[in-house]
């Protein structure tokens, strides 16, 4: 036996690694599933929306259709696999009983909860940059400022991974864990703005817009692409940053709760 | 110095049942203890508030002096557990599995891959090291889950039925490992529904029924206890009817066997001494049961008639 037992600073930090490394692994062991179905997705999109549908509708916000989407597309693969991530990993978990291997482990809550929500980051910009590159094939896409780019990216993944593991602590069967993507996440994504400007639309449905989380992290990361948005970009950062803190305090305390996961 | 005390421990769920009413328990560092009972006695319960996959309802856990509500990570990082049922990731190879649990103990990589390779060896799995841990047997999957719970090396080891539905080959390696352990120093609590494990194991026990503990004591101790054994005796030649043994409960179960109660105070010399007398050989002799399955059938049974009368 060791004549010391590992400090809980080492504990941490080993333990954080080997959550993130494990994850990291899944995506990469389960590839198929995990990386290449958001670049079919992608293509179709760029195909229908972009070259044969995009040509009739002409210029948005002083862009070609094809640039104007491009960004609404590589965040909205972004979003839908950082939620998908750690809603199928934390669940299928709970769901094998193998995340009790975690829960009798030395590791506080909120150190479980960083280490599932860095794979579904991981996730999230793995399958962006693979977006980012389909788009490429079709499109060039101007860069102005590239920290405007990775900030809103980089935040919008770390609210939506821990959606998912919210939707994953609450979630007793596989249905529950499809029922918010396809009945709430899929809408509020379309209706975000990824395929148009909200300023087409009528003023009431503008004003519901407005109250759409989505529309502002769309909008922050396409003004990184193309220095164009419907809505400012400080605001957006605030919303964002805003979302992550709540969602991060909710989700560690249900942990700490035991809220699902504890008898 | 104890390896876990356990004060007025107790557990209400969700849906009002109590399973644990008032449970006080010490086990010594150094220990082989049995925790047994029937199923749904509570044992897993208390099992589930030491590592904490269960929250407590009241009372107090203390792991080698670490108080679970004040030092949870202390007293987590001594324990190893391996659980009833099967909790490791199927679809995981058998080797990234104990990696990854060195990990979560804060076990450095390159020390992770030397201990794996170790248990994996002494628990007979190191060639099955890359298949996908939902490819191996029943009693394989035990194995790793005690190499899983071995990795990083704690002080307390506890075993909820950890040979179940394993081959008594399987189990006898596995108890040979697990006395070897414990020879080392690891503090080792294990539940079992085989009595005859838990008496050749263990050197203490407890005995739990209803959410209380209703035997504490050395394994001798409570062995002593029991105050009527039944023998079987299998006779040379063939009987038509009971040999006649005045103030022994005898009886017939096939026309080669004899079955004998004897109590504390009776003898077994005197038996054969009878025996003897009246013509009978005796080829061989066995417990009907094993003693503790015959304590701890009493123990039960009687706690049993005990609240029917109370209600």
């Amino acid at each position: 036996m060791e004549a010391t037992a590992p400090s809980l600073a080492r504990i941490r930090r080993i333990g954080l690694q080997t959550i993130v490394r494990r994850e990291y692994g899944r995506i990469i062991r389960i590839w198929g599933q995990t990386l290449v179905p958001p670049a079919v997705t992608a293509t179709l999109y760029f195909v229908i929306f972009g070259s044969l549908i995009g040509r009739r509708i002409g210029p948005m916000g002083g862009y070609d259709y094809m640039q104007y989407i491009a960004p609404g597309l590589i965040m909205m693969a972004v979003i839908t696999n950082s939620y998908g991530n750690v809603v199928s990993s934390f669940f299928g978990a709970k769901f094998g009983k193998h995340i009790e291997e975690l829960l009798v482990a030395p590791l506080p809550n909120w150190l479980i909860v960083i280490g599932y929500i860095s794979g579904g980051v991981m996730r999230g910009l793995l399958v962006g940059t693979v977006v980012t590159c389909v788009a490429l094939f079709f499109t060039h896409i101007p860069v102005e400022n590239p920290l405007l780019v990775a900030g809103s990216v980089l935040l919008t993944s770390v609210v939506f991974a821990l959606g998912g593991f919210f939707n994953a602590i609450f979630a007793k069967n596989f249905d529950q864990i499809s029922w918010f993507p396809t009945f709430i996440l899929t809408p509020m994504i379309y209706l975000g703005g990824v395929f148009y400007s909200v300023s087409l639309l009528p003023e009431w449905a503008q004003r519901l817009s407005y109250a759409n989380p989505i529309l502002y992290m769309v909008n922050a990361f396409r003004h990184g692409f193309l220095g164009t948005s419907d809505v400012k970009v400080g605001l957006a950062f605030a919303i964002m940053t805003a979302f992550a803190i709540a969602m991060f305090t909710l989700v560690v305390t249900l942990m700490n709760r035991g809220t699902g996961i504890r008898e | 110095m104890k390896a876990l005390s356990i004060r007025s421990l107790t557990k209400t769920y969700g849906n009002g049942v109590q399973a644990l009413r008032g449970i006080d328990l010490d086990v010594q560092e150094g220990d082989f203890f049995a925790l047994l009972g029937p199923n749904g006695a509570g044992k897993t319960t208390i099992i589930g508030i030491i590592v904490s996959l269960v929250t407590k309802s009241g009372g107090n856990v203390e792991v080698f002096g670490y108080d679970i509500d004040r030092a949870l990570a202390h007293a987590k990082s001594c324990i190893g557990l391996v659980p009833q049922e099967i909790n490791f990731n199927q679809f995981e190879k058998v080797f990234t599995i104990i990696v990854n649990q060195a990990g979560f103990y804060g076990i450095p990589r390159r020390l992770a891959l030397e201990r794996a390779e170790r248990y994996l060896r002494q628990l007979q799995l190191w060639d099955k090291r890359d298949q996908i841990a939902r490819s191996l047997s029943g009693g394989m999957k035990r194995r790793l889950m005690i190499a899983r719970a071995l990795v990083h090396e704690p002080r307390l080891l506890i075993l909820d039925e950890p040979t179940a539905g394993v081959d008594i080959e399987i189990r006898r390696s596995m108890w040979a490992f697990l006395r070897g352990i414990n020879e080392q120093g690891t503090t080792i609590i294990l539940t079992t529904h085989y009595l005859e494990e838990a008496e050749s194991l263990c050197r203490n026990i407890a005995i739990i029924d209803g959410g209380r503990i209703i035997e504490n004591d050395s394994m001798a101790g409570v062995i002593r206890k029991l105050s009527h054994e039944t023998f079987v005796l299998n006779l040379r030649c063939a009987i038509t009817a009971p040999p006649p043994l005045p103030g022994y409960v005898s009886r017939m179960t096939d026309d080669h066997t004899l079955e004998v109660e004897v109590s504390k105070e009776q003898s077994l010399n005197d038996i054969f001494a009878r025996l003897t007398q009246g013509g009978f050989e005796v080829v061989s002799m066995r417990n009907k049961v094993n003693r503790l399955e015959e304590l701890f059938m009493r123990l039960v049974e009687n706690r049993g008639a005990a609240s029917a009368q109370g209600s």
